[in-house]
């Protein structure tokens, strides 16, 4: 099923950082990483139901803003204690200056 | 053959250290000794969700039954060590058994400081345990009288709880003001004026007197001759080092187990780590602190663990804690009283950090308070800033519109 979602705009995020996406009561975190491309995940840690956009993303891994706990945002690996259940992820493209994500 | 690893205490401290033995590839036996009767479990929650959770609470336990067995990780529940038998290199449980080790790792933890004056007390309460909170929730009912005694992290967190629960609070403070230790007073003054707005009663340069059990509840006279009446009084005042086995065994101690660089005793065999231990930190000049942190008990768990099976690392990192009272998140980087000058940057929504830097404008710690983790991204920049012994430009620091990663480049 191909539901393509219009989540922001490609300027609403700067390089190597995130924001927060809320959908149809659910939440996503949406990634642009310092080599200019887009990727989106759940929007809340495995480990404590936190909202990763309020963490730091460091080249291809965001980190939990509570417990330090690391996701390479582009696979969705959890990369170690605390965290070990890793986190979903989906397809991104941007059209025309607006970012979408493919809900499942 | 190997002996094994051996591994007393199964908090968070000891329960990464058991797990990072096996992520660095050790295989011999490893056995983690706890006095509880739960698998390993996460104590943040317990002045918080715990307390406030609308179903029956349940320990977060670190890993499951199934994660030990996996792991071949042989985790022995509700057992007190007796004693380190360092010239045999073996430890003796309560129940007789006899258990060989090769390394040992201490992660004995930190009990909470007693009030002697509430001893015997049936009405006053402390929090360590799981069990310890299940008690006090019990008692955090609608319009119940509940005073905290110490107004540091823990006291204030139950305090948010309390009030969460419909309940009435006082919190009596010794000191000026509350968070004295580690938490700069501008930062404290938030937490307080909220703590006020939710109705709690803060009482400050106040101590206590005497403390008096009723049928059903206490009665505690403070030092300017008012007696105040709770039905719990919770006492947290800090805590102190499990440190009994090891001076038994002959180990240095002081505020807690003593350990070098590499988190090892003088018993190069025996390692401490976590809020048992006193460790000298790098970024201060080798200067001994003890903390009680969450984060300072899982990176040394896991630093022990690799300097156990041979690697000899230095412990590096920056103290970090937070707390959450309320809607409102505290962080702390570093400890602020390395500082002397403090630079203020506003983040919007009524959150700010505060950078500390030293004589030299080296940047030694960051306290921020905000909503939520709004001051999360920064507090961990700023963490990094610290490790790299940074001197950050205060006046960039200031401006909210400079980005602090770039300041990471520079």
């Amino acid at each position: 099923m191909s539901n393509w979602i219009e989540a922001c705009t490609s300027d609403d995020i700067d390089e190597e950082d995130v924001m927060r996406f809320d959908h149809a009561g659910r939440t996503f975190a949406i990634y642009r990483s310092p080599d200019d491309e887009y990727f989106a995940t759940d929007g809340l840690c495995t480990h404590e139901h936190i909202h990763l956009a309020d963490g730091l993303v460091m080249d291809e891994i965001i980190e939990c803003p509570k417990h330090n706990g690391r996701f390479n945002y582009k696979t969705g690996e959890a990369k170690g204690a605390p965290v070990c259940v890793n986190l979903r992820t989906y397809p991104v493209k941007v059209e025309a200056g607006k970012v979408l994500i493919q809900l499942g | 053959m190997a002996k094994g690893m051996v591994i007393i205490g199964a908090g968070e401290c000891g329960a990464r250290a058991a797990f990072a033995l096996r992520e660095n590839g050790y295989e011999g036996p490893v056995t983690l000794i706890g006095t509880e009767k739960h698998l390993p479990y996460e104590r943040p929650p317990l002045s918080k969700e715990s307390m406030v959770s609308e179903d029956h609470p349940l320990p977060r336990t670190i890993a499951g039954e199934d994660q030990f067995s996996e792991k071949c990780i042989d985790f022995i529940g509700k057992s007190t060590v007796s004693a380190i038998n360092r010239s045999v290199k073996s430890v003796a449980l309560e129940d007789g058994r006899q258990i060989d080790y090769d390394r040992l790792l201490l992660a004995t933890g930190a009990v909470p400081r007693a009030l002697p004056l509430a001893a015997g007390s049936k009405h006053c309460v402390t929090l360590r345990s799981f069990e310890d909170a299940l008690a006090i929730r019990a008692r955090f009912q609608r319009d119940a009288q509940i005073i905290i005694v110490g107004g540091g992290f823990i006291g204030l967190e139950l305090a948010a709880s309390a009030r969460k629960r419909g309940a009435k609070v006082t919190i009596i403070e010794a000191q000026p003001r509350i968070m004295m230790r580690g938490v700069p007073e501008e930062i404290a003054q938030v937490i307080d004026t909220r703590h006020r707005n939710e109705g709690v009663a803060i009482r400050c340069n106040t101590g206590i007197v005497s403390i008096a059990d009723n049928a059903d509840n206490v009665s505690i006279t403070l030092s300017n001759g008012d007696v105040v009446a709770a039905d719990l009084a919770v006492i947290g005042i800090g805590a102190t080092p499990v440190t009994a086995l090891a001076e038994a065994a002959g180990l240095e101690t002081g505020n807690g187990i003593v350990v070098n660089d590499w988190l090892q005793t003088n018993d190069p065999d025996i390692f401490a780590a976590g809020d048992c231990c006193i460790f000298p930190l790098a970024i201060y000049g080798g200067r001994r602190v003890r903390l009680e942190a969450w984060r300072n008990a899982q990176e040394q768990g896991a630093l022990a663990a690799r300097n156990m099976i041979g690697s000899l690392e230095p412990h590096q990192a920056v103290p970090w804690f937070w707390s959450d009272q309320y809607d409102l998140g505290l962080q702390v980087a570093g400890l602020a009283d390395e500082g002397n000058q403090t630079i203020r940057r506003d983040l919007g929504d009524g959150a700010f950090i505060l950078f500390h830097l030293a004589d030299d404008g080296r940047l030694v710690a960051a306290s921020g308070i905000g909503p939520g983790n709004a001051v999360a991204k920064d507090i961990r920049l700023a963490e990094m800033l610290i490790a790299r012994t940074a001197r950050p430009d205060p006046i960039k620091l200031a401006a909210s519109d400079v980005k602090l990663k770039s300041l990471l480049a520079a």
